[in-house]
């Protein structure tokens, strides 16, 4: 048999489904993979013995004769913002380290309920704030893609899920989970290859998943293709009361209802997202992209989303503000690092904890935060741009009117070099300029590949859908994918 | 707006985040160029317009007030930094 560890999430489900293989065969043959990857520095923590119980207790129940359930036989990447019982949980920060949750986030529990197991935690940036893993406090995650000019330069994963997208690209796990905040799965599947759709804003629930900005967080796939995105994604969602934002309906049959067949539905092509210096290489791929629409049935319109440009900024004072509230617990007294100087009082432990602890960025974003919540700026700040919030809803409620999903680039480049961005946080922030604004108004969006650059490197395209509607988005891209035949991968160096 | 270093440390004093006078004088200009960026906002008109409080309509739901948790103290102090008798642990707070 080919290797076991180029198989997908549907590929592995249907095989140890077929016995063609046993699932322990597949989470070790996995787990090796893991453990010889070190130069990605994909993975945080390694959990061979979780992901081999899982299989051992799937094929018990074959044998027994059960019926398998959904995800028996898939072991797992988990980003490492998810809380697993009893295995460290740090978001990548030397704040949380040493942290053991001695409880599991919702999520991962309805994945090793559908009979998943987990390989590992998967690196990211630092409180999942970055879009170039290089925000973490474990090291970068280099991805598995090199630029064909020879020079080995390593190149950005993306970010924040960054462990996520090169795990899956690397072959290292056939499905991961992400988390999307203003791009987190979608622009690193972009950079790297590969699927992932961030879902509708309460699809997933955020209880145990560490918080960042509670109002745009939402749990994802990022997988090798459409289908795995759907049956991921099915496993994933589901109604919590644990959440008070979890979505109280029942989860769709994604996977069952995939089409590629777009007859009767209407492709939108927002001007705005036109921007200055995009390659034009990323401008021909969308062009691409609206042919495979139309040759998939669809018929194109194009629409105008007038605030697009003001969805970064607004992004900018929510999503800090709310993280310098939500980052208020780490405070060294309940969990994770403390730092005690001699002679110290409460406050100073306080100050001295989280100076040590948080990284530049998260430092620099609960300064934003705390700014622009302060007296006397709350206003014209986060009250500004809840209502440039509302006018960017409209805008997507007035493209609804004329067509059923959005076609655009993922982002505005493909991989860029580690160090290229990371002197400049706006010239960072710039690189989510497509994928925030349906964060901002909890749309679901997926990117796919749609093929390479010059360079040889991974261009991926999006599809933003009506809210619920994950269905449409899934089946575009589903269309996308037939047409693109995006098969390239990474030669294996690492 | 724009931001002086003295501003800059009270906003690390009330995010409770220590910093050194080298480090204020590195965050100023960093900061101003985000807030900078970000002010391009006051040029939208929302006038009429109501802040978004809720992406997806969602009534926040009621329960029976009853007791759901509890009987973990171990579990709850397990990860503290400092954990005696059942508490946690902190410096002195009150002479």
């Amino acid at each position: 048999m080919a290797d076991i560890t180029d198989l997908g999430v549907a590929g592995l489900r249907d095989g140890f489904r077929s016995g063609a293989f046993s699932a322990r065969e597949a989470a070790e043959a996995f787990s090796a993979k893991v453990s010889r990857a070190k130069a990605l520095n994909a993975f945080l923590v390694e959990t061979p013995d979780h992901a081999l119980g899982q299989a051992d207790a799937a094929d018990r129940a074959r044998a027994a004769g059960e019926e398998p359930k959904p995800l028996a036989g898939v072991p797992l990447g988990i980003k490492d913002l998810f809380a697993t019982r009893g295995v460290a949980t740090t978001a990548a920060s030397h704040i949380l380290e040493g942290f053991t949750p001695p409880y599991e986030s919702t999520v991962t529990q309805n994945l090793w309920n559908a009979g998943a197991g987990m390989l590992g935690k998967l690196n990211m940036d630092q409180f999942a704030m970055g879009s170039s893993n290089e925000t973490s406090y474990f090291g970068n995650v280099i991805s598995p893609w090199r630029r064909k000019d020879g020079s080995n330069a390593p190149l950005a994963p993306g970010g924040s899920s960054g462990g996520s997208s090169a795990a899956v690209a690397a072959r290292l796990c056939p499905g991961a989970t992400g988390t999307d905040t203003g791009g987190s799965i979608r622009q690193p599947a972009a950079f790297t290859g590969i699927s992932g759709i961030k879902p509708t804003y309460g699809r997933c629930s955020r209880w145990g998943t560490i918080a960042f900005a509670s109002s745009l967080d939402q749990a994802g796939p990022m997988a090798q293709d459409v289908r795995d995105c759907a049956i991921l994604l099915e496993a994933m969602a589901g109604f919590d009361p644990k959440d008070a934002t979890s979505l109280q309906l029942d989860v769709p049959r994604w996977e069952a209802n995939l089409s590629s067949d777009m007859k009767g539905k209407r492709v939108g092509v927002p001007v705005e997202y036109r921007v200055d210096n995009m390659p034009e290489e990323i401008e021909a791929l969308w062009r691409k992209g609206v042919e495979w629409m139309r040759g998939a049935g669809a018929e194109i319109v194009e629409v105008s989303l007038p605030h697009t440009k003001y969805a970064l900024p607004a992004y900018y004072i929510i999503a800090p503000a709310e993280a310098s509230s939500n980052l208020a617990r780490y405070d060294g007294v309940r969990y994770g690092l403390r730092d005690l100087p001699d002679g110290a009082g409460l406050q100073d432990m306080y100050a001295a904890t989280r100076a040590d602890g948080f990284g530049p960025e998260v430092k620099r974003r609960i300064m934003i935060g705390t700014y622009v919540l302060s007296a006397g700026f709350y206003d014209a700040y986060y009250t500004q741009a809840q209502k440039v919030r509302a006018l960017i809803a409209r805008d997507f409620e007035q493209a609804w009117e004329k067509c059923d999903v959005l076609l655009t680039p993922t982002a505005p480049s493909a991989a860029f070099a580690l160090g290229e961005k990371s002197a400049d946080p706006i010239a960072m922030y710039l690189n989510d300029v497509f994928t925030v604004p349906s964060s901002l108004v909890g749309l679901p969006a997926m990117s796919v590949p749609g093929g390479l650059d010059k360079q040889g490197l991974p261009l991926g395209l999006q599809i933003i859908g009506k809210a619920l509607d994950e269905q449409s988005v899934l089946n575009a891209g589903l269309a996308i994918e037939e047409r693109a035949d995006f098969k390239a991968r990474p030669e294996a160096w690492w | 707006m724009s931001v002086d270093e003295a501003t800059v440390k009270r906003i690390a004093k009330l995010a409770r985040i220590a910093i050194s006078d080298e480090e204020a004088h590195h965050y100023t200009p960093e900061l101003n160029n985000i807030l900078g960026w970000i002010e391009q906002l006051g040029e939208v008109d929302t006038s009429g317009v109501e802040p978004m409080t809720a992406v997806i309509p969602n009534k926040l739901r009621l329960r029976e007030d009853e007791v759901t948790d509890g009987g973990i103290r171990d579990q709850v102090l397990a990860n503290a930094p400092q954990a005696e008798h059942g508490f946690f642990t902190v410096p002195k707070v009150i002479e």
